[in-house]
């Protein structure tokens, strides 16, 4: 009853909304880089938004199901196939024992998400699946997938007689995963604490500029190549809180954004941070992707992150129909 | 029963809001904050999701879509729960017991372990053992914890060993290892990058993920070090 990795990608980890409450002891939220299509992953299959999923980078592993399951791919497409024929992201696939899944090449994005039907059974840690690669503690034994892993699900018998001796089986809609948002290189950030300390040309420097993603990006942060900002005091920042989509100049003047595995705490200046709806599309870039910051209102980052979650609530409707008839049939 | 000192509420996230008393290290201050997290941890605002205390703020986590049903129109979630903070935060703190407990950490500060020892001795006219005679000298206070999962905040060291944080930073600091930055003293519970001074290095387990309560330290504890042989050190 198991996912089994036949070859290990660069970094597939078991990841899910985040593992809160733990702050206080230095143990970060973590998650899914791109917790939107983490969430779209899930409601393909009609799971709890709060499964565990795998969070893909390119070259990813190649799989080999065990076991029939419906799954699900989100976030970006890696050109998927299943036995070597081709099929589609963000539409539900059953597929049946025995059955591979691999990815060929990144026809978009930066991070893709596999869901199964009922989720994976793993043990929680702190009250999440996520893998904490830092600590080597949650998903599956705190550390990325690696060759001849298995990772067990469980499986279900209308699944198999749905599938009806076929290999695979695509469900035939599609989620629709664009909530609105149309600026693409547009990155909305209100100022933070210390914006204040950056002189008033680095100021109009951050909105006026562009930032290119450098090479020393991962999932704790994306450092950013941009012109050198200055700041007008040189004061020590006791370290404080910090938070997925902060950003902070380091003391070379360059930025780096902080993303899900990003510290608890840090003592860089803090000036400005990313709304919460834009961390998904941030998620999705890579090295050498170009940004452009834009000031933007609290009004503003709250209406949008609500519009994201209406988006994905709309969706997880849609799909729990669809899919119940489609099991009635 | 101690009135709230001044103090700044700021978001970080859009879902995080800070309440910031002043960019100081101050023992007050933090107790006032510790004081602060155990009350929100107690009783969780509306949609709280957790508190954190750093040295002289508290970050109280939100769930901003379950709060907008919640929250009148004409406000942003932000403002309604700034004053939600705000309301607590006019109710005199009850102040615990903080300098409860004192954890005794044993040390090695051999050669192999201490790496950064001599940087610290430098221009200040001591030896490497008057280094670890003034560390074990006195008690520390554990400020907060952050950074990494269990790393202590700690201070204030004796102005004859401090040191800055060195320019480059290790690829990567044992765990264990304890070090110096600024008045402020440290220990690494798991081997990652780092820039602290390195001096000693402890045997005992400072994160340990299999446990329920996975850090051996707490913010409000105090500490004091104690130095053992390399012999001790491998047969702890």
């Amino acid at each position: 009853m198991s996912l089994k990795i036949f070859k290990a990608g660069v970094l597939d980890t078991i990841q899910d909304m985040g593992r809160y409450g733990y702050q206080h002891l230095g143990i970060n939220p973590g998650g899914a880089m791109d917790k939107f299509s983490a969430q779209v992953a899930n409601i393909l299959v009609g799971n709890s938004i709060h499964e565990a999923v795998i969070e893909l980078h390119f070259p990813a592993s190649i799989f080999i199901f065990q076991e029939p399951s419906l799954i699900a791919l989100s976030g970006a497409d890696f050109l998927a196939s299943i036995n070597g024929e081709l099929i589609p992201f963000l539409h539900p696939v059953l597929v049946n024992k025995g059955a591979i899944l691999q990815f060929h090449r990144v026809q978009k994005g930066t991070r893709a998400y596999l869901s199964v039907y009922g989720g994976f059974k793993i043990p929680e840690w702190f009250g999440s699946y996520s893998t904490n690669l830092k600590a080597a503690a949650g998903g599956f034994y705190g550390r990325a997938l690696k060759k001849d892993d298995e990772i067990s699900f469980n499986t279900f018998d209308h699944l198999t007689a749905l599938l009806n001796e076929k290999e695979f089986y695509i469900l035939p809609w599609k989620a629709d995963d664009n909530w609105g948002d149309i600026t693409v290189e547009e990155i909305l950030v209100w100022p933070g604490n210390e914006w204040g300390r950056l002189t008033e040309e680095s100021n109009e420097n951050v909105v006026m500029t562009s930032f290119v993603i450098t090479g020393q990006s991962d999932r704790m942060g994306y450092r950013l190549n941009n012109i050198p900002l200055h700041a007008i005091t040189n004061e020590e920042v006791i370290s404080a809180a910090v938070s997925f989509g902060t950003i902070q100049l380091l003391p070379d003047g360059r930025l780096i954004i902080l993303m899900a595995d990003h510290q608890t705490t840090g003592g860089y200046p803090r000036i400005a941070h990313v709304i919460a709806a834009h961390h998904s599309k941030l998620a999705q870039m890579k090295p050498g992707n170009k940004i452009y910051f834009k000031l933007t209102s609290h009004e503003t980052a709250e209406e949008l992150f609500i519009k994201q979650q209406q988006h994905l609530l709309q969706l997880q409707n849609a799909c729990t129909f669809k899919l119940e008839n489609f099991f009635k049939t | 029963m101690t009135s709230p000192p001044s103090y700044r509420i700021f978001p970080i996230s859009d879902s995080a809001l800070t309440i910031d008393f002043g960019n100081i290290i101050n023992t007050t201050i933090n107790q006032h904050i510790l004081s602060l997290f155990r009350l929100l941890s107690k009783e969780p605002l509306p949609g709280m999701i957790e508190a954190t205390p750093a040295y002289s703020s508290c970050t109280v986590y939100y769930d901003l879509f379950q709060l907008r049903k919640l929250v009148p129109a004409n406000k942003t979630v932000q403002e309604w729960m700034a004053e939600q903070l705000v309301q607590k935060l006019n109710v005199p703190l009850q102040e615990t017991n903080l300098s409860a407990g004192l954890i005794k950490i044993p040390v090695c500060y051999e050669k192999e372990f201490a790496p950064d020892i001599k940087e610290v001795t430098k221009g200040k006219n001591i030896s490497p053992d008057e280094v670890i005679q003034i560390h074990i000298s006195r008690t520390y206070y554990v400020y907060m914890i952050g950074f990494l999962p269990g790393f202590t905040y700690m201070g204030e060291v004796d102005e004859k060993i401090e040191t800055p944080r060195k320019l480059h930073p290790r690829q990567k600091v044992e765990a264990g290892s304890v070090g110096i930055a600024g008045k402020q003293t440290g220990i690494y519970p798991l081997s990652s990058p780092g820039g602290w001074q390195i001096i000693g290095r402890t045997p005992l387990k400072m994160f340990d993920a299999t446990k329920k309560e996975p850090t051996l330290l707490k913010a409000g504890d105090t500490v004091q070090f104690y130095p053992i042989s390399k012999n001790e050190f491998e047969n702890f």
